[in-house]
């Protein structure tokens, strides 16, 4: 149907058409998104592929990550094929809201703004800052870190947030971008470094030699599920079945795996 | 656009710190590096064959690679193998390697031009090797090639600014820690900027002094 609208050439009426097209789609979706994909036994799950450890492409340009692993995880408890929709920050919403995809496991964070166009399932995954270090090293709070070198990312947000928490004589050292700040940490240069999970993550999975863990959480906001609106048949069995992953300790599996810590406390 | 030089000058502590460290590391890097260089251009000149070899290595690979890489080199690259170097020592050690071989070359153009007959001169009036060196040939030598030094040693005070890449926190850092906190680019880099000249200048000044007063008389 979309195909022989595109081909008028007036654009005016053929966008008043594929909106009113859209519309009626969307109509007949409200609600079914579950039976729909149950029924073609197929679930689109937009993932990021530029974005370690979440998701990235590996050699062989097979998609890897936390949401990859997480995609997989609703698709495989559904009881369908997944198909992998790769998106990018700026398009992972409209994405969703065109339903050219299904659910969007993205890194996503929940604010009031996204809540107006989509709906939110519990969160799966931590997203935080927070400051690593070798394991044999004893910090259990921030006034451990006197004294201490850190390496951050010049103007970073962990700079920032540190700054609040940390006693003053922490010995910062400041890089000009996060490679510079990893690799300052990683050749032993410093004995700590504060830095998002990502990074953190990407670091751990890049240089397994590397003895670091997390230490010290310097700031939180957990991932969510991004969900078409109105769809909330979708949206339970979803919550379904992310409170079961983090009853059976899937959750904090994947998490320690891809970010180097458990999962924690995750809101509902 | 409105300027704010106020919201970074707040920051004076930050600023003069950094050109404490700024001249701190000029000022050892030029001495080290000038003994260097003396070094290395009398073993080019008139060392053994072996050690006129390994300067010449060592001259060509400074003046060949970028002082950026040197320097990464050195501070994230030599940890591997087992070298741990604070990022002050790792930006002393590049920028006296960096000077040494420059001054290397400079000051071994100033020993060439130098004529033979007064080596010769020297030799006949039963002054030993090291005297002849140090007393008859080199101070034409410096003399001959000092502007080329001055202009080489305010290089690598300018180049110093690439050592707050590995957390040096010198003017540059300042000034990029302070822009990065209260997102007053022009200002940071107008104040370093005017400061990294004025501290050329008066480099320059105080050299063109000191070079005859010390090194080559009159």
């Amino acid at each position: 149907m979309t195909s022989s609208i595109t081909a008028i050439s007036k654009r005016g009426f053929a966008l008043a058409l594929a909106s009113a097209a859209l519309l009626a789609a969307s109509g007949a979706h409200a609600q079914a998104a579950l039976d729909n994909i149950l029924k073609a036994k197929v679930i689109k799950i937009a993932v990021p592929t530029d974005y370690p450890p979440y998701g990235s492409v590996d050699k062989t340009m097979t998609p890897q990550g936390l949401d990859i692993e997480m995609a997989q995880l609703i698709a495989t408890k559904l009881g369908v094929k997944v198909e992998l929709v790769p998106v990018t920050s700026a398009n992972r919403i409209p994405y969703l809201q065109t339903r050219k995809a299904d659910l969007v496991i993205s890194t996503l964070g929940k604010n009031a703004e996204r809540e107006k166009v989509i709906d939110f399932s519990s969160a799966y995954a931590p997203f935080f800052q927070a400051v690593y270090a070798a394991k044999s090293m004893k910090l259990t709070s921030f006034a451990d870190m006197a004294g201490k070198t850190v390496a951050v990312t010049r103007g970073a947000m962990e700079d920032q947030e540190l700054n609040k928490v940390a006693p003053p004589n922490v010995d910062y050292r400041r890089f000009e971008d996060n490679n510079a700040t990893i690799a300052a940490f990683v050749a032993g240069q410093t004995q700590t470094v504060a830095t998002s999970a990502a990074v953190a993550g990407d670091m751990l999975a890049k240089n397994p030699k590397v003895s670091a863990e997390f230490k010290l959480l310097l700031k939180d906001s957990p991932c969510f599920i991004g969900i078409a609106k109105n769809e909330a048949a979708l949206k339970a069995k979803v919550n379904e079945i992310i409170a079961a992953a983090r009853k059976d300790g899937t959750i904090d599996k994947m998490s320690k795996k891809w970010l180097g810590k458990e999962a924690g406390d995750l809101p509902v | 656009m409105e300027f704010d030089f106020g919201a970074v000058l707040v920051d004076w502590r930050l600023l003069a710190r950094g050109i404490a460290w700024t001249i701190g590391l000029t000022a050892i890097a030029t001495l080290i590096g000038m003994v260097v260089g003396v070094a290395c251009a009398w073993a080019r000149s008139s060392g053994p064959l072996w050690l006129k070899g390994i300067v010449g290595a060592y001259v060509e690979l400074i003046r060949n690679t970028p002082f950026i890489v040197q320097l990464f080199f050195i501070f994230f690259g030599l940890p591997a193998a087992g070298l741990k170097l604070t990022p002050e020592t790792a930006s002393i050690i590049a920028m006296v390697l960096n000077l040494g071989a420059y001054a290397t070359e400079i000051i071994r153009a100033g020993i060439e031009a130098t004529p033979k007959g007064q080596i010769e001169a020297a030799v006949s009036l039963a002054l030993n090797k090291v005297q002849v060196f140090m007393r008859v040939v080199l101070p034409p030598a410096l003399k001959k090639v000092w502007p080329a030094m001055v202009s080489q040693i305010i290089i690598v005070m300018l180049g110093s600014a690439v050592c707050s890449q590995i957390s040096v926190e010198d003017l540059s850092y300042a000034a990029n820690l302070i822009q990065s906190r209260n997102f007053r680019a022009f200002e940071a880099f107008i104040i370093a900027t005017l400061t990294y000249l004025a501290l050329s200048i008066g480099l320059r000044k105080l050299l063109n002094w000191a070079g005859p007063k010390f090194f080559f008389g009159r």
